[in-house]
């Protein structure tokens, strides 16, 4: 089965809603994993620490240069994923309509490739 | 709304329509034939007009056909029928209890009135939500094959009587094994099909691995779950490294475990630790062998005096030829071909495992690393005479071919 990561990514003002609640969001986040995980399609889920505590490593240049987060210009923050191990890509994305996710919140649903679909190099 | 939404929908709320509706008719098949009539109708109108909850739709249109098909047959026999069936009904459905009712759906599936065939194709249907055309697919039969286990499965346990409920607790335990056995038995057919061209069905695989990681959701407490979750997880690990792109298949010894997942092996690795709480069962014992290989950088790195004594304790626990072979492999490794051609030899003696191809495969291997080139080529070509998986079969041939 095919394995799709679910990318949160809020906005200041989604993640603010969120936080603004944090015990019924924890609740509700608690119950969407433990759903999936009765389903059998759950087989990771992290969140995010600030981004403010997060850095950058820039390669424009010749050398890498880091600075501290936030993302410059970057809008949406990656606030955390789930990674799924689903039969198609509908069944991420139905999945994905499920999360509890605050107004303006968007969910990127990227599909993992298996090994067997990364070219290989000579072994 | 596409014909793939709707799947997609069918297969996360499918065993819980199925569980709940029979909670609530008390009939296995009747919420089978409700839940499957709800999908035909969403194929068709949710294209057209996309439910804002297609859970909560599929649900209530399962419920009217549930009704419908209640009140039909009330009518054919009597009022006071109909009356009874209407109390039975109108109960609302308990979210509290629909985990239970995944549960007791598993248990129902798996029970022993049941033919094993039955039992797989149940639980495909029922607990996994795969449409007979994919179990067709999957066990390489025909769909009119598949429809008629399950329509006899379903009559199977209404004329049983099998009640609708978990087995009480001092059962469960031992019909737990027929719930982890089935389970096994659609993981194995997805790790090596006993037949067709194609040594590998992950999607089978795959599907018999998310039931174990439900079951073990559902059944936290019971070691075996985990050990066979385990078993399943460091097995399917290995995947990527045992076809070459061709198909044809890579042996252990062969295998770049570099492609091995090692995300898997660790979700195999955790469920493994929540297996031997009290000691390993057979499925956490073979799970612990597969964890062997999985730490090992090679096959000569391989603890293989560990494997050995994890195949002597599978052995008492839960004796079989299949074991005392697999036993014999580990042994080579360990102590060198001539010790084990001894325990392969007594199992010839006693015709442990009449008509297998394995016996005669092992048996090929060692006489080979003997020297004893002619008598393990003739081994090696009855092998592929009695392996009906055309993969390994021209293995064995290739095998047979450099013996020469």
């Amino acid at each position: 089965m095919p394995k799709y990561l679910l990318i949160m990514r809020g906005t200041d003002e989604s993640n603010a809603a969120m936080m603004a609640d944090i015990d019924e969001m924890m609740a509700t986040t608690r119950q969407f994993i433990e759903e999936m995980v009765k389903a059998g399609v759950l087989l990771a889920a992290e969140g995010l620490d600030d981004p403010s505590q997060g850095v950058v490593v820039d390669f424009s240049g010749e050398a890498p240069v880091v600075t501290d987060g936030p993302y410059g210009e970057t809008k949406e923050l990656f606030g955390g994923f789930f990674l799924l191990d689903v039969a198609s890509k509908q069944e991420a994305v139905e999945w994905a309509k499920r999360v509890p996710a605050a107004r303006g919140a968007k969910i990127e649903v990227r599909r993992v490739p298996g090994s067997d679909e990364v070219p290989q190099a000579d072994r | 709304m596409s014909t793939a939404d709707v799947e997609a929908v069918w297969r996360i709320e499918s065993a819980r329509i199925v569980a709940a509706l029979t909670r609530f008719t008390g009939d296995f098949g009747l919420a089978e034939d409700a839940a499957q009539e709800a999908v035909a109708e969403a194929l068709t109108s949710w294209p057209l007009a996309p439910p804002a909850n297609p859970a909560g739709w599929l649900m209530a249109t399962a419920r009217r056909r549930a009704i419908d098909a209640i009140r039909r047959r009330a009518a054919l026999q009597d009022r006071y029928a109909l009356l009874a069936a209407d109390v039975a009904v109108d109960e609302d459905i308990d979210p509290d209890k629909i985990d239970d009712d995944v549960l007791a759906l598993m248990f129902v599936s798996c029970h022993p009135v049941l033919s094993p065939e039955a039992r797989v194709a149940l639980t495909l249907r029922v607990v996994g939500g795969l449409s007979s055309g994919e179990i067709a697919r999957a066990f390489l039969v025909p769909v009119p094959t598949v429809q008629a286990r399950i329509t006899r499965g379903k009559k199977t346990i209404a004329a049983a009587g099998v009640p609708f409920e978990l087995p009480p607790a001092a059962e469960r335990r031992e019909r737990l094994g027929d719930v982890l056995s089935v389970l096994y038995v659609i993981f194995t057919e997805g790790s090596t099909a006993t037949s067709g061209d194609r040594l590998l069905r992950p999607d089978l695989a795959y599907e018999a691995i998310r039931l174990a990681r439900t079951l073990a959701a559902l059944q936290p407490d019971e070691p075996e779950v985990h050990g066979l979750l385990a078993l399943c997880e460091l097995t399917a690990a290995r995947f990527p490294a045992r076809t070459a792109p061709d198909g044809s298949p890579v042996l252990l010894d062969e295998q770049d475990r570099r492609l091995w997942d090692f995300l898997a092996i660790r979700r195999g690795l955790a469920a493994l630790a929540k297996a031997s709480a009290r000691g390993l069962g057979p499925y956490g014992l073979q799970a612990a062998i597969a964890a062997t290989h999985a730490a090992a950088p090679s096959v000569e790195a391989t603890d293989w005096d560990r494997i050995v004594v994890l195949y002597e304790a599978l052995g008492r626990v839960a004796p079989s030829p299949v074991v005392e072979l697999n036993r014999a492999v580990a042994v080579a490794m360990a102590s060198g071909p001539a010790q084990a051609l001894a325990i392969v030899d007594e199992l010839i003696a006693l015709d442990r495992l009449p008509g297998s191809h394995l016996v005669p495969t092992v048996r090929g291997e060692l006489l080979a690393r003997l020297g004893r080139r002619p008598e393990a080529r003739a081994e090696l070509e009855l092998a592929a005479r009695l392996c009906a998986n055309q993969r390994e079969r021209s293995v064995l041939l290739r095998k047979a071919a450099a013996l020469s």
